[in-house]
């Protein structure tokens, strides 16, 4: 097979912006058997992403938002240690839809690093330290486009360089200890790129780096977006990230989608009292508003998943929770409508008081 | 420069008068005429702190400002200068010198699981200064100690008995601040104390922080490279890079009007979490240059869109700009943009183009102006 030496990543856009579904998650659930029995670490998460969108997971330790990413890509331990139910629909290069889930394993290592990507947190853990960065995506090149090495260390050139490194060739020399973590994000994101996947899923990829990288890395990706017209997940504890990169946001807590939506609605009239706590609590830039009253907090931690609480997960911590009502029933997730709305839903919440939360306002 | 800050508000003498403080770490051995290579993690930083105040120190991880904390608190030897605690210099104390003063002199410590030793109990992990100090006159008094602090950080005194491994992050660190309180400290070093905790979680423990601080009138040296985080809490801000103090001022002025153009594109990368935002984006090129090989005069000029070939010629001095405002950048004819204080307002509501100040013109995704 013939390397595609188009202008690197300048792949159209699988179909237009509306065009479907690159990737359907339904209900999907992950359960892990541990020392105390089985625990239930994703319930019942559906979502989907369309070609060149933005979707932003977002959620705390123990939400369920990595365990999510990993179960798409079958990274999670094999059965019986983890269990996975539901499907992943994901629509491939040659048009055809299939469930992940139900790939054998090879078929899934040919979607894996090739048509569904993945960057990391920690990109020195997920580098190999021993040996050089060109191999490394020379590497990936090799597997999945079956050219030779000369091949490869070409393309690895070209997509070192078009993740804006100087120097790209004396660069694939390098180990991965020669480069900063924010170069060293840049060579994973090469990599993930060799084969212009279709999807690629970001786990706080810029939870260890500074500020000023972190905007590096977020324009880079946007940029690339742009260019090749790929679906990003992109995982984050951070508002502030998700604001400058979402498209879309859902919110887990303790395994379960909390809220889903358009970025706008969810970011400045967030529906769920987790959402609305989690904005309120993230200190804002504004020096006219410092120091003049505490910042305000959401009361407790998050659960233990072998302890959850019974109802909603979060009424413990809920300023809205009502007894009899929260502690006693599951809430669903539900289309909310404030307003007028026009279209199909596209604002869920899972909660009873979303209508008190929509009438205080964020 | 060995002048002291200007910054320090009170006139009496401050708790904490740095002078000149350098730590260097030395790279290889020499051996067999291998070059030694020093890395000035931190050079020539001079500040003050006065008692009952709070001084933020932010920069990007490298800048050296760990580094000052640790060597502030001498956990480790500096190179040279002076560290005045209480009108004494402790830079060169030893062991045994530094004992008494341990008691003043806390620090709390970014990861909750890594500075609680796992073999302890709660107990046992807040009481050890006490042990240490031998401050306790008996088992019993050492116990309602123990419990009065557990209380004021937010714990049960039925949690002595439990083990580090039992509770949350946010609670661990809790545990943290307990050990640090315990001895009633005059100086905290808080090094990153909420960055590892869970967003809904950083809250409580800044609110923590800041209301024991009230209660004893204690000074923090908090260090953090959250922006937010540093203006709700601190009273002053000193901004590091590659080992100095390139900017330090009171907190709203150095958020409203930032004199160096590395603060201006530290405030320019914070991302803001309201969708609504378009700020300009100022992308800072390139990475922390390594501290091994610095840029000659003004570190931050390699990475600087305001840089003269002066830049290149000598360090800046971190000179006065009044009002107690330091900055080590030549330049006074520049515009910085300040914080992004419009994030939370709709784009509608701010002032037109060409009327607000530079934050909101910048907020409204509209080229700020320098004035030549």
């Amino acid at each position: 097979m013939e390397i595609d030496d188009r202008p690197a990543l300048a792949r159209p856009a699988l179909s237009g912006r509306n065009g479907g579904h690159v990737l359907d998650v339904r209900g999907l659930a992950v359960t892990f058997a541990g020392d105390r029995g089985l625990v239930a670490a994703v319930h019942e998460v559906s979502f989907a992403v369309a070609p060149g969108e933005t979707l932003a997971l977002v959620g705390e330790s123990g939400s369920g938002k990595s365990v999510t990413s990993l179960a798409i890509l079958r990274l999670t331990p094999p059965p019986p240690r983890a269990r996975l139910a539901g499907s992943v629909m994901f629509r491939g290069r040659d048009g055809r839809v299939r469930d992940l889930l139900a790939l054998d394993d090879e078929a899934m290592r040919q979607v894996r690093g090739n048509e569904i990507s993945m960057i990391f947190q920690e990109p020195m853990t997920s580098l190999n330290p021993v040996h050089r960065v060109g191999d490394q995506i020379a590497e990936a090149v090799m597997y999945h486009r079956r050219v030779d090495r000369r091949a490869a260390l070409k393309r690895a050139e070209e997509l070192v360089e078009r993740v804006g490194i100087p120097e790209p060739r004396r660069r694939l020399a390098s180990y991965p200890h020669h480069l900063s973590g924010g170069m060293r994000q840049r060579i994973m994101i090469a990599m993930a790129l060799a084969c212009d996947p279709a999807v690629l899923i970001a786990d706080e990829p810029t939870t260890a780096l500074d500020v000023t990288v972190q905007a590096q890395i977020l324009e880079l990706l946007r940029e690339l977006q742009r260019d090749s017209g790929m679906a990003i997940v992109f995982i984050t504890h951070n508002l502030g990230v998700v604001a400058e990169i979402a498209d879309r946001v859902m919110v887990m807590y303790a395994g379960r989608i909390v809220e889903r939506g358009a970025a706008v609605p969810v970011l400045t009239r967030p529906l769920m009292p987790y959402t609305r706590g989690l904005l309120r609590s993230v200190p804002g830039m504004d020096w006219r508003r410092f120091g003049r009253e505490p910042l305000e907090a959401i009361p407790g931690s998050v659960p233990d998943p072998t302890r959850l609480p019974p109802g909603c997960s979060f009424h413990p911590r809920c300023g809205f929770a009502e007894p009899g009502l929260c502690d006693a029933a599951l809430p669903l997730l539900e289309a909310a409508t404030v307003g007028a709305a026009e279209g199909p839903p596209d604002h869920f919440v899972r909660c009873h008081r979303w209508r008190s939360v929509a009438a205080a306002g964020a | 420069m060995h002048a002291p800050p200007a910054a320090a508000p009170a006139a009496a003498a401050p708790l904490l008068d740095v002078r000149g403080l350098r730590k260097w770490y030395e790279l290889g051995s020499g051996f067999l005429g291998r070059r030694v290579q020093t890395v000035r993690a931190v050079e020539d930083v001079s500040f003050s702190l006065a008692a009952g105040e709070v001084l933020g120190l932010v920069g990007e991880s490298g800048s050296g400002k760990s580094t000052l904390g640790r060597t502030v608190m001498r956990l480790t030897e500096p190179t040279g200068g002076e560290i005045l605690f209480e009108g004494r210099d402790i830079a060169r104390l030893g062991r045994r010198g530094l004992r008494p003063l341990r008691p003043r002199l806390q620090m709390i410590f970014q990861d909750p699981f890594a500075s609680l030793n796992p073999r302890m109990t709660v107990g046992q992990i807040v009481a050890a200064p006490l042990v240490v100090q031998r401050r306790a006159a008996s088992r019993e008094a050492c116990r309602e100690t123990v419990a009065a602090a557990l209380m004021t950080v937010g714990l049960s005194p039925d949690h002595a008995d439990r083990y580090p491994h039992e509770f949350s992050g946010g609670q661990r660190q809790r545990i943290g601040i307990a050990r640090a309180f315990v001895m009633e400290p005059r100086l905290l070093v808080a090094d990153e104390p909420v960055s590892a905790l869970d967003v809904s979680v950083q809250a409580q423990i800044v609110n923590l922080l800041m209301d024991i601080r009230r209660r004893l009138g204690l000074a923090i040296l908090f260090i953090s490279h959250d922006l937010a985080v540093v203006g709700h809490v601190c009273d002053r801000v000193a901004v590091m890079y590659l080992g100095r103090i390139v900017e330090i001022a009171d907190t709203e002025t150095l958020f409203r009007a930032p004199r160096h153009p590395y603060t201006e594109a530290l405030f320019a990368a914070v991302p803001v979490a309201d969708p609504r935002v378009r700020r300009r984006r100022v992308l800072l090129k390139g990475d922390l240059p390594s501290p091994l090989a610095p840029p000659s005069g003004c570190a931050f000029r390699s990475r600087c869109g305001y840089a003269l070939p002066a830049c290149a010629e000598a360090v800046p001095p971190l000179r006065p700009v009044g009002g107690g405002h330091l900055t080590a950048c030549i330049r006074d004819d520049l515009a910085l943009a300040g914080a992004p204080a419009a994030a939370r307002r709709r784009p509608a509501e701010t002032a037109g183009p060409g009327a607000g100040p530079a934050d909101e013109r910048r907020s409204l995704g509209l080229p700020v102006a320098a004035p030549q």
